[in-house]
């Protein structure tokens, strides 16, 4: 079959919403788009471990600790399922961490932010995995079938993780005078960075429009931002803290809450390396590559020596 | 030293008398480590009574681009299918 025909019986089945599996017929550019994007959603679950991984030695109570960590184990597992999804499309596992570790790779900005108080674990529980779960639900049906299936998995354990963010939250609003001060300032301090984790707006992301016809994408990024606004308001009111948005308001003609402007050139700053926390999470990261270098050829060795020990028994 | 560890596909039943499902992948040094990865990254919440995983390399499969021509044989035996066949209603057990 021709190029012309090949790639007619690819638009047909993102058309018929019909998965492609990794040994079908793409457009390059298709498979370079999700290589890019499986990848570094992948790193972003990584490097999203070292936030929280921080807080739990210092979470307040046996349950916390054992809730965090487990929530934190649920990342790595996450980070590990889009590797593999994104090692389908012909990319090295060697080779993703290579990107990543070089700085070539992106990660989501959100993770270039401090955590300072244990009301920052509640913010990102309930803030950063909400924006998540708005974003990964819609992709359980992106058009690339390892991708679409990691999403299932990943979806079914998000959701815990937001429900203790959430509670974590409740208890200090309903706690003393400074433990909902200190709730109400981890809002102040990560409720914008949670809205720039859509994305850039839609006339400014110059990679959407091809997504979304490919059916990468299925909602753009000003579409799930309006959506986790919507939502967040009446979620905040049950804490009884306030969003830090002056300009927030319910529009009754749009049907959704207006909101005040983004700052874009914080964004860009943090995307492009000058965030608080970048330098910290690239050398952590690095750190633990070379830390763990000795466990992988250790393993490697043993395995090689076990082989040759069970070879030499059935000679 | 290679340490680059080998790819493994893995496969998880998750109850008695259920067919292993394909879960995904991942790197290990031997087999041993290939179960006990999988059961860390893919049953962490008891999703699985057992286990299985194939180094990627030994797994074979059919040409999507060929399947047209591939499953013709079958694709036009309607007489396959119990459907096909007209029978009374009152008919019973069959």
């Amino acid at each position: 079959m021709s190029e012309q025909e090949l790639l007619k019986v690819f638009d047909d089945k993102v058309e018929r919403e019909i998965r492609i599996e990794p040994k079908d017929w793409m457009p390059e550019t298709y498979r370079k788009t999700l290589i890019r994007q499986i990848s570094q959603h992948a790193h972003s679950e990584i490097i999203g471990m070292q936030p929280e991984g921080a807080w739990i030695t210092r979470a307040p109570s046996l349950r916390r600790k054992c809730i965090l960590l487990a929530k934190v184990q649920d990342e790595a597992g996450h980070g590990l399922y889009l590797y593999s999804a994104a090692e389908t499309m012909g990319i090295t596992r060697e080779e993703l961490y290579e990107q990543l570790l070089s700085g070539k790779a992106k990660y989501s900005s959100i993770f270039n932010y401090p955590t300072l108080t244990w009301a920052d674990i509640g913010a990102i529980g309930w803030l950063v995995d909400g924006a998540a779960i708005m974003n990964q639900v819609p992709l359980c049906r992106t058009s690339f079938g390892p991708y679409a299936r990691a999403m299932v998995r990943v979806c079914k354990e998000e959701s815990f993780h937001q429900r203790q963010g959430y509670e974590i939250l409740l208890t200090l609003c309903r706690g003393s005078k400074e433990q909902k001060d200190m709730a109400q300032d981890a809002l102040n301090r990560w409720w914008w960075p949670s809205l720039m984790m859509f994305g850039p707006n839609d006339d400014n992301s110059p990679h959407s429009a091809q997504s979304i016809k490919w059916k990468i994408k299925r909602f753009t990024n000003d579409e799930l931002r309006q959506k986790f606004v919507d939502v967040c308001v009446e979620q905040a009111r049950i804490l009884g803290i306030t969003i830090p948005d002056p300009e927030l308001k319910w529009n009754e003609e749009r049907k959704h809450y207006d909101f005040g402007p983004i700052n874009w050139d914080e964004f860009w700053q943090v995307v492009n390396g000058n965030g608080p926390c970048n330098k910290e999470r690239m050398d952590t990261r690095r750190k633990a590559e070379e830390d763990g270098a000795w466990v992988r050829e250790a393993a490697m060795a043993y395995a090689e020596k076990k082989k040759q020990r069970q070879g030499q028994l059935a000679a | 030293m290679n340490t680059n560890e080998p790819l493994w596909e893995v496969f998880i039943r998750s109850k008695q008398g259920l067919d292993h499902k394909h879960a995904g992948s991942l790197h290990a040094a031997d087999a041993q480590m290939a179960i006990e990865n999988a059961r860390d990254v893919y049953t962490r919440r008891m999703e699985g009574v057992s286990i299985w995983v194939v180094e990627s390399k030994h797994i074979h499969s059919s040409n999507p681009d060929e399947a047209g021509s591939f499953y013709d044989p079958a694709n036009d035996k309607v007489y396959r299918h119990p459907t096909f066949y007209n029978l009374p209603d009152e008919l019973k057990y069959m």
